[in-house]
């Protein structure tokens, strides 16, 4: 072996010892052959390391302000190759675009980067989200929680802290927000407008909105509480906080309150409050019977009356006309959102017709089987839910039951409603047209709905579109959808 | 729990609050009451001789033979492995030390006092680079510069820091950072601020001209003399964050080349060890990871007030040492660093961040739940004795200190 | 009304924390689901998503402890 040391002397050259150091590593590392490399200041001591490596046999000349680059190479011409790199390295300027491929790993490793940062949005799994919620509040932030499965212990702690600072504290379990015209989590992309909504209910949020936006209106703010802020233990800490919150919103001119079934002495509190408010105010207690006007605050059944009496006029108004083949006598739905269903029901049960759910509403018997009877099923339900996506991301789940009651010979109507937005599948009329078009050639009549506006990424005339040509009748509003329902049966919807 | 979110207020409050300034230097025997006869002060939590590494057992040879303890290496090594003589870490004592961090009775200290708290804290004057005791030197070079080190510089900065009346470092901080210090790695901009602060004062106090241009000749050919200046500085900021019921603040981090130690204000003095891992890093030519020895330093109190390895930002070009090497990449390293401190200081900003203050105030509740560990930029000794450093680069605080640490701090609060 | 959650004489918008988020616009830290700070940012909301993972990397007597210490 000879090893060919050589060395090169630039005069009067500066750069920083780290950055030299890299060059060396690189010329160790990428020129083959190379033994050795250093890149140095001339110093006596920096002399003394180059001249005890054996990089400069031969001496050199260079002093305090001269650069050394010294190799030894296996051969010339590797060690010539290495000089050559050097060079070209020294030559380069940083051609790394900037940009930060850093990301935060906790709250306030985020609160670092953000500055004026106000809500946090948390879905980590259930066990974890109360601890990072009350870290959030802590830190003075806003806080929704999409992350289910949180006690109800923590959800009461969370909301009296969040109301001792002044915050907002959505959820658990909310999937839907729009707050300043954002949406946040499952929301549907809305205009800016004058009707605030409080909802325990994410399709409940998203279906009025939607119908508002549609009908050209918009929203000031969604405020998603949770879907068990209106239950006893929780008394509505929430719903009291966003009420109060929209009545001093400039931006908020009529306010909507939207809910699953509430705990009825949490109801009275609630519609006491209600009457008491400082705006207009409709309150829509999804499956509770009561309808009630006291001037500008009223009480509605339905989802779409709730979007009518905000708006003051007719939203939804025209129905598919269909009628249902002889022999033909059941309606059955299958569902991906919670509320629409129980919207659904309302209007069915309100219809006169004796319903069953697995998420019944007061009236409705509970049952998991669409065999027999008019029974409506919410496949995001939790006994659906567990180790699957939502049926908003994935419908497939649904979609397979509507499969199955295609091929049934005694329902006459099957209800089902698409869900559009951020967050959601993003062909969900496709998916289910598809099974449609599968279906036997005499079937029962499918009737949809699309929840979602035109803004959105899978775009409502495009679905709406998609359902139509698979032969989908497609009702404008989900109760519109049930309405229609009762009509191809013969009743007065 | 609301006890340790006070208890951590304070120890910001404290860390806020203090007021280094560099007063003084003086034999290490007349600051530290402990540094008698045959006493050894070492970087890191406590270690016997038995399991010292290389470099530091070479230093305490070389510390021996300087103080006349012994005569010459091989007698001081016999002396040191009888028993002969005691150690102590330099953190027991108010002081800290680089890499070997060996201290004995006659060298020379930097006096740092922390004015808001009245408290003073204590390191050795650096050596320069190459062959140094810190890194485990011990021949007759070495021990000759220790000697000048005590009779000619020592005298000379001590005049003048006392006719100055003191040199306040919080701004010397700040303004280094925005020069691109992150005084662990890179002390070149606050060792020529302090030679600017200093030499009107030293010109004046020195005794003769040729004493005044050598001592100004040697620091200004040491780019990382301010580094012990830091160091005593770290120390005198932290140890009034030390025992404060509820703080789960770290104090003091530092190793002895065996051990990784760490300290909680709530739980005192208590150290909790874990076997310290090897830096990643770049080496001088001629030299590889097959010799760097383990990671060695009380330096590492640098980086328990916010400088060095959580101040990268400032100094893009250490970024070399952690990898890729670009500048974006040294601001994603202190980034990190904010993910398990308390505050962003006000005092010591770094323009690459927009000015964000440096991650300041290491909660080991934070770096237990996160899984980061401290990132500590450091020197690399050679792992025999006598050959001083090799490189430099990265290490990263071991986890498992930081998990004892979590069980016995909630013991202290009642959590079990 | 009597009811005391109603304030009749409300505080100034800027008094109440919720008020200053309702008055835009949203910042948003995203701890979970990244698909969220996604949408996030392109219906141009400021967001920064945390790489979460669970506390202690999963330890359970660390985490249990770090669950009753706080922070």
């Amino acid at each position: 072996m000879s090893a060919v040391a050589k060395n090169e002397v630039r005069r009067g050259f500066y750069l920083d010892s780290v950055r030299l150091m890299q060059v060396a590593a690189v010329l160790k590392s990428d020129v083959p052959g190379v033994e050795e490399a250093a890149l140095m200041i001339g110093t006596p001591a920096n002399l003394a390391i180059l001249a005890a490596a054996g990089l400069i046999a031969g001496g050199t000349d260079a002093g305090p302000n001269d650069l050394v680059i010294a190799v030894r190479a296996r051969d010339e011409d590797a060690a010539v190759a290495a000089l050559a790199a050097a060079r070209a390295h020294l030559e380069r300027r940083a051609a790394r675009p900037a940009g930060s491929k850093h990301r935060p790993r906790s709250l306030d490793g985020a609160l670092a980067e953000l500055a004026g940062a106000n809500l946090a949005l948390i879905s980590v799994p259930g066990a974890f989200a109360a601890a990072e919620a009350r870290r959030a509040l802590s830190r003075g932030l806003n806080v929704m929680v999409f992350s289910d499965n949180v006690s109800l212990a923590d959800e009461v702690a969370l909301k009296d802290e969040a109301a001792a600072r002044g915050l907002l504290m959505m959820g658990p379990d909310c999937g839907t927000a729009l707050v300043a015209g954002t949406p946040i989590g499952f929301a549907n992309s809305i205009p800016l407008g004058p009707i605030g909504i409080v909802a325990a209910s994410g399709t409940g949020l998203q279906e009025v909105s939607s119908l508002l936006a549609r009908a050209g209106s918009g929203v000031s703010h969604g405020i998603g509480v949770g879907g068990r802020d209106l239950a006893r233990e929780v008394g509505a800490r929430m719903t009291f906080a966003a009420m109060a919150a929209l009545e001093r919103d400039p931006a908020t001119a009529h306010i909507v309150l939207v809910s699953k079934p509430p705990d009825p002495g949490v109801a009275r509190r609630v519609l006491d409050r209600a009457a008491g408010a400082a705006k207009p105010i409709t309150v829509c207690f999804l499956g509770a019977e009561t309808r009630a006007s006291y001037g500008d605050r009223r009480v509605v059944a339905t989802l779409s009356e709730a979007a009518e009496s905000a708006l003051g006029r007719p939203v939804a108004a025209v129905l598919p006309e269909l009628r249902a083949a002889n022999g033909r006598a059941r309606i059955c739905g299958a569902f991906v959102g919670g509320s629409l269903c129980a919207e659904a029901q309302t209007v069915l049960r309100d219809g006169g017709l004796a319903i069953g759910s697995n998420a019944p509403i007061p009236g409705a018997a509970a049952t998991r089987s669409h065999a027999a009877g008019n029974v409506l099923i919410d496949f995001g339900a939790d006994e659906y839910t567990v180790g699957r996506p939502h049926p908003m991301i994935d419908p497939a789940v649904r979609d397979g039951a509507v499969a199955a009651l295609l091929g049934q010979t005694d329902v006459a109507v099957v209800l089902a409603d698409i869900v559009l937005g951020f967050g959601a599948h993003p062909d969900p009329a496709g998916a289910l047209s598809r099974i449609v078009a599968a279906g036997p050639s005499k079937r029962p009549l499918v009737i949809a709905s699309v929840c979602g506006t035109e803004g959105d990424p899978q775009g409502y005339a495009r679905q709406v579109a998609t359902l139509t040509e698979a032969g989908i009748a497609v009702a404008p509003s989900n109760a519109a959808a049930a309405r229609a329902a009762l009509i191809a049966l013969g009743k007065t919807g | 729990m609301q006890l340790i979110e006070e208890a951590n207020r304070e120890a910001v409050r404290r860390i806020a609050a203090a007021e280094p300034v560099l007063v003084d230097v003086r034999p290490a025997g007349e600051v530290i009451p402990a540094l008698g006869d045959r006493v050894l002060l070492h970087a890191g939590p406590p270690i016997e001789w038995a399991r010292m590494c290389g470099p530091m057992r070479g230093a305490i040879a070389g510390a021996l033979v300087f103080e006349g303890w012994a005569t010459d290496l091989e007698a001081a090594e016999r002396l040191a492995a009888s028993g002969g003589v005691a150690f102590a870490p330099n953190h027991h004592h108010g002081a800290v030390g680089p890499m070997t961090g060996i201290t004995t009775r006659s060298m020379p200290v930097l006096v740092v006092e922390n004015r808001a708290f009245g408290n003073r804290a204590f390191c050795t004057i650096n050596e320069g680079l190459g062959k140094v005791m810190r890194f485990g030197g011990n021949d007759a070079e070495v021990l000759a510069r220790l000697r000048w080190l005590r009779d000619e510089l020592a005298p000379v900065l001590a005049a003048g820091l006392r006719a100055k009346g003191g040199l306040a470092l919080n701004g010397v901080i700040a303004r280094g950072l925005a020069m691109g210090d992150e005084m662990h790695q890179r002390n070149v901009a606050c060792t020529s601020l302090t030679v600017r602060e200093l030499a009107p004062a030293l010109a004046q106090a020195a005794a003769a001209i040729d004493k005044l241009a050598a001592a100004l000749a040697f620091i200004g050919a040491n780019d990382q003399f301010f580094l012990n200046i830091a160091m005593a500085m770290g120390k005198a900021i932290m140890d009034p964050v030390c025992d404060i019921r509820g703080s789960s603040v770290v104090t003091a981090m530092a190793r002895n080349g065996t051990d990784f130690g760490i300290r909680v204000s709530a739980t005192g003095e208590r150290w909790f060890v874990a076997p310290v891992e090897m830096p990643k890093g770049m080496y001088f030519p001629g030299f590889s990871e097959a010799d760097a020895n383990p990671d060695m330093g009380d330096s590492t109190i640098v980086e328990t007030v916010g400088l060095g390895g959580f101040a990268m930002a400032a100094a893009p070009a250490v970024a070399g040492f952690v990898g890729a090497g670009s500048a974006a990449d040294a601001l994603d390293w202190t980034r990190a660093m904010y993910d398990i401190t308390l505050v962003r200081s006000a005092a010591w900003t770094m323009p690459a961040l927009d000015f964000a203050g440096v991650p300041t105030a290491i909660d080991i509740r934070k770096v237990v739940s996160t899984g980061i560990v401290p990132v500590i930029n450091t020197g690399i000794a050679h792992k025999r004795p006598g050959i001083g450093q090799v490189g430099a680069g990265v290490v990263r605080a071991p986890l498992d200190c930081f998990k004892q640490a979590l069980v016995a701090f909630a013991a202290t609060v009642g959590v079990e | 009304m009597s009811d005391p959650t109603h304030d009749p004489l409300p505080p100034p918008a800027s008094a109440v924390p919720l008020d200053r988020l309702l008055a835009g616009p949203v910042r948003v830290v995203n701890i979970g689901l990244e698909q969220f700070a996604t949408d996030l940012a392109g219906n141009g909301a400021a967001v920064v998503h945390v790489e979460w993972t669970p506390p202690a990397a999963g330890d359970a007597k660390l985490a249990a402890l770090l669950a009753k210490l706080g922070g």
